[in-house]
Order: C-alpha cells, then structure tokens, then sequence
C-alpha cells in the first residue's frame, strides 16, 4: 500500500506541509481564506531537534494501536487507512494515548483528527507531499 | 545612524490580507530579513539584508510576498548614476575591493541578439526532426589530418583519444567548494544521463564523484588543488585553465571560511587555510611553458585522455589560441567576459575581456586560415543562454559549448550575485548544512536533465529548419547566419553578412 514517508535528509523544516495539510482540511478554495487570523491544528507536524527535523504523520500501521484502543469502533481501517468516524468518537482520547507517534490529535470538532491521506477532502491525494518544496515527503509503495 | 547609511535597493511588498503568519519567509531566509512580531501577531521585515534571491516569495504558499526595486532615488544625473554613487560610498566607507558575483551583468552589446539564423524555403527541403534521424552527436579532439594506411592497404587508426557527447553543450567548471556537494552532485548525475560532461573546477574532485569519472572533466588550474595521480586519471579529459571570463588576468580566493570537512580534504589543503590560486601558473610563461604542462599530462595519463585549455577571451585571443592550438592541446575553450564566477572584483567582472561571439568568430577565421583548425575543437562559453545561442555559436566555428549560469538556473539560482556572502538561500553557492540540504539532486539532477533535453528537441527543430540533419553540417557555417544593427567591423569580425545581404 501506498505510504507517506519523509526522509530527514531533504526535510528543511519550512513547516509548508503543516499548513498544506490544515488548508486542505479546511475545505476552502483560497488558502489565505482559509487560514489567515488561524491557529492550524495540522495532522502532520515538523519535528525539530538541534540540526534534525523531519515531518510526523500517521504511518497507517498493519497493527494501530489507536484503532485495538478505540472504545467505540470510531478508528478503523479502511483499504489499509486508518479512518476517524467523528460521529462515533465520544473524545476519550484513548488513542491519542496509545499512538506511538503522536499523530493522533484532538480537532476543533471535539471528535479526534489524523492523517487520512487526503482521500475524505478536495485534495485527493496528499497535500503535504505535493507541497513539499525540496522532495522530503513522498508518498509511494515501498 | 551613520553618515554613509544608504536605502536599500529593494523593497518586501507583503499583501497583508493574503500573509497567514505560516512564517516559512522567516524560515527559509538565511539573511534574516523576515521575522514575526509575536505581540502583534505581525511579520516585519529588513529589507536592508534583502539580496532579492526571491526564496521566500518562490516558498510563499499564499504568494503575499514580492520584492519591488525601491523607488527612492538620487537626483538624476546620466553620469553619475546609482550604482556609481552608491559604490563610492561603500568604497570610503570600507577601503576595500568591491566584489561581485556572476557575470557582467552591465549594458555591454549581445551579439547573439544581433544575429539571425537561416531557415530553408522552396528551394531546398527544410527536415522535419520527428520523422527524420537528426544528428547532434559531437566529437571533441584534435582530427586527423590525413588518412593512414599500413602496408596492406588497411586503414590505421590514427586518431587522438576524443570525447563523445550526445550533443554539443557541456557543464563548465565550477569548483566544490564555490559550490556545493549537492550542486555537484547534480551536475555528474545529469551529464551520465544526458551522455555529456561537467567539469570539476579547480577544487578537485570529491571521492564521492569519482563514478562519475566517465562523465567528467578534471581540472588542473594555477593552484593546483586536489591534483593527484588518481584525480587525474578519473576523469575523461584534463582541462588546463589558464583564465577566466568573469576574471580575466587574475587568480581566485577561496575564503578559509568555506575551507571546511570534505572541502579541504578535496582540495588537499589544512582546514581553514585560504586557498588562493595565483593568477598566473607559476610554471608558465609561454606556448612552450605551456605544451610542457599539456605533454606532463599526457604523460602522467598514458596520452589516453584528451587535454584542454580554458582561457578568457581577451584581445589578443586569436593570436593566443593560435599558440595553443601548436601546444598539444586537443581542445581549446574560451570563456567570454560574461561568464560567471563565485567572487570576482567588481572592476575587473565589469570591464576586463571581450564578448565570447567575436572571439570565437575570430578564432576559429584564425585557426583556418592558418590550417590548423583541424588541431583542436573549439568551446565556448560564457552566457549561452538557450538553445538558440548553442546554434549560433556552432554556426560561428564552436564545436561545443559550456554553460554554467544557466545550469545554476535550472537548479534554483535567481542570480541576485550574492555567491560570495556564502549564504545561497538556494543551496547552491552555499556550505552551510542547513542550507546545502535545500538543494535536493534527485530533483536538481532531473531539472538539469529537462532543461538540456529541451534544448536539443529545440536545437534539432533550428537545424531541421535550416535543411542541416547533422551538427558537422553546421559547424563554421556562417552562412546560416544573418547581423542585424551592426557595423561593417563588427560584421567582418563575425564573419557574416547582414540581414538582407
């Protein structure tokens, strides 16, 4: 299946993927609509450690801990992407404790937010990667 | 604030109803122009760091950003003009050299603009390259100058080694260290897959490159860095570079700053140790000097590789290509006063050396008329352009041509000539980690690769045009070639009649 992977080694930490991700995720046409006066909550997000910095999303495990957790079957697995149902989610937050990535986020929805590889929104395929400026994010087989 | 503060030239233009605060402008400028005002959740910017390298407004994702040419002004005078002002004050201030980077960048004429090319109509068939087989297949070295026979009849092989390239243009020098592991990088991957060659500069070759070594060109220039058995035995030919168009007549410097990890190990010199190479080769002082350096070559590779020398076009340059073509060299490239450079004086950039079409013109008339043409091929470089340009410079007597600004463009450089502050926003004239990483080769390899494609798609389309299914068809064939606006000197020296002539 196809992933999302970032390679450290080209990510510049310019945090574009972040705010591709919120933009796509808002549903509006025009970015500077969509998020001008906005904190983002994006569902990737730039790690930053001294001269390292890569971009964090969820990596759709065969076995997610976050859809095992899930209370209510709100996270499950659909054509191998992990999919949020924000009508069963009752907000307990157990997945957001048990990612071990901490790509599992609340939204401002009240439900829980994560990477579903853009397939819900107008974006199609993955924002982040088709905005990545320098190659570091891909989305392929592997 | 001191007395000789001068305005910025540019100025940041943010459409503040479009900027969102994503702050990447902050993020990506290495000359900290922007920053972000937390309190007022507002972005101000230094437009007085501003080299208009236009990062930020590439990465902009919401395009607030452009960068305007300031509209403060000094009272009008034709004479002294802005620049001329501007830098007597920097000069008072400093009592130092100006520099520069890139090429001259002033109103000198462009030839390639004055001249016009040839297309068949009615009474010869222009060739459709998409359904004719078209020929830009070049071989550079010294041409045989009559067959050979052993006593049998068969014919020997008489020739000089040459080098193959799958069509005329190649990437001249550019050394690792003026720019960076993955400009390099770029450069080798994209000349093995385009069939062409890149050149090492005077830097010596990175371990790295060495598979490359079918691809590339490896330079011996008067500071002899990185010059060693092995480095000279990688490459497919050895360039002697005697000169620069950028510099004519001077040496280089390469600040002990950049002298850093695998630069200096490269360039086999003690971290931090300026690297300055004289301007001239200490060893050479004439034609004879210099064919004892072209045969010590040949000699230390077996006589397997082609030799060429480099030399910026100056006055003389007939007279002195006439001298190289007698010294054993295979391959002559000239570098016309356009060419670019990492740091040059300002001075010497701006008014040192000669457009490389009349030198070029005017070597490859000397060369022929002195029947020694067939001793050498000849490059030339310093500002091709496009497409068009290659073919004009073919058409005028090149056998190939280098370039090296606009691979750069290719890979990200916007020429704001700023190579020499070391801070590329680009990743390109840059050793900074955090910058050179911007540079990704897989995807500046690709552009290169693009870019050099189109031009022969472009370069087949303009012979084609002309009825000419081959390069060898073009080469010296000034009558394919038109002058517009010139004079009758200027005409003579290229060689070519006027439009409508």
């Amino acid at each position: 299946m196809k992933r999302v992977y970032v390679n450290e080694k080209w990510c510049l930490g310019c945090r574009l993927c972040e705010y591709n991700c919120a933009f796509a995720n808002t549903g509006e046409r025009n970015m500077a609509l969509a998020l001008r006066n906005l904190e983002i909550s994006p569902r990737i997000r730039i790690e930053e450690g001294s001269d390292i910095c890569f971009a964090v999303s969820c990596r759709h495990c065969e076995e997610p801990l976050c859809v095992k957790g899930c209370i209510t079957g709100a996270l499950s697995i659909e054509d191998g992407i992990i999919m949020v149902d924000e009508d069963k989610c009752v907000s307990c937050y157990t997945c957001i404790l048990s990612c071990p990535y901490g790509a599992v986020s609340p939204s401002e929805h009240g439900a829980v937010q994560k990477c579903e590889l853009c397939v819900k929104n107008r974006s199609g395929a993955p924002a982040c990667v088709a905005g990545c400026p320098n190659g570091a994010i891909v989305y392929e087989e592997r | 604030m001191p007395v000789d503060f001068m305005y910025p030239e540019y100025e940041i233009a943010r459409n503040d109803s479009r900027c969102i605060r994503c702050r990447v402008c902050e993020r990506q400028c290495a000359n900290e122009v922007h920053s972000y005002e937390e309190s007022g959740n507002f972005m101000l910017s230094d437009e007085s760091k501003c080299v208009n390298c236009h990062r930020c407004v590439s990465l902009c994702p919401t395009r607030a950003l452009k960068i305007v040419k300031s509209d403060h002004c000094f009272k009008e005078n034709a004479n002294w003009n802005q620049a001329a002002i501007k830098e007597i004050y920097k000069q008072s201030g400093s009592g130092g050299v100006l520099l520069s980077s890139m090429g001259n960048p002033e109103r000198y004429p462009v030839y390639w603009d004055k001249m016009l090319i040839n297309a068949s109509q009615v009474t010869n068939p222009s060739i459709d390259p998409l359904r004719e087989p078209m020929e830009t297949k070049v071989f550079l070295g010294k041409k045989p100058e009559r067959i050979e026979r052993g006593p049998d009849g068969s014919l020997r092989n008489n020739l000089t080694p040459q080098l193959e390239l799958a069509m005329p243009v190649m990437f001249s020098a550019m050394s690792y260290g003026s720019i960076s592991y993955n400009a390099h990088e770029s450069l080798a991957r994209a000349s093995r897959e385009l069939g062409i060659f890149y050149n090492t500069g005077e830097g010596g070759l990175h371990e790295d490159f060495y598979q490359y070594g079918e691809n590339t060109i490896v330079q011996v220039a008067s500071g002899r860095f990185g010059v060693h058995r092995e480095y000279l035995e990688a490459g497919a030919a050895i360039e002697i570079k005697m000169g620069q168009g950028a510099k004519p007549g001077i040496g280089g410097h390469l600040p002990g700053e950049k002298i850093v990890g695998d630069i200096s190990k490269t360039r086999m010199i003690p971290e931090g140790s300026d690297a300055i190479s004289p301007a001239p080769h200490h060893d050479i002082y004439s034609i004879e000097d210099l064919r004892q350096l072209v045969f010590s070559l040949k000699e230390a590779t077996q006589y397997k590789k082609p030799v060429i020398v480099k030399v910026a076009a100056v006055h003389n340059i007939a007279a002195i290509a006439s001298g190289i073509a007698r010294s054993g060299a295979d391959i002559i490239a000239i570098d016309g006063f356009r060419g670019g450079t990492g740091a040059a004086p300002t001075r010497i950039r701006d008014n040192v050396g000669i457009p490389i079409e009349l030198a070029l013109a005017s070597v490859d008339a000397r060369l022929r008329d002195e029947g020694i043409r067939n001793n050498v091929s000849l490059v030339a470089g310093g500002s091709i352009r496009n497409s068009a340009d290659v073919v004009k410079a073919i058409a005028l007597g090149a056998d190939a041509v280098y370039i090296a600004t606009g691979a750069l463009l290719a890979l990200g450089c916007h020429l704001c000539r700023s190579c020499q502050s070391g801070k590329c926003n680009w990743g390109i004239a840059t050793q900074r980690p955090e910058l050179v990483k911007r540079l990704n080769p897989d995807m500046g390899f690709r552009r290169l690769v693009n870019l050099l494609t189109a031009w022969n798609h472009e370069i087949k389309e303009l012979m084609g045009g002309m009825g000419i299914n081959s390069i060898e068809a073009l080469k010296g064939n000034r009558l394919m070639l038109r002058g517009t606006g010139l004079n009758e000197n200027e005409l003579g020296i290229l060689g070519i009649s006027h439009a409508g002539e």
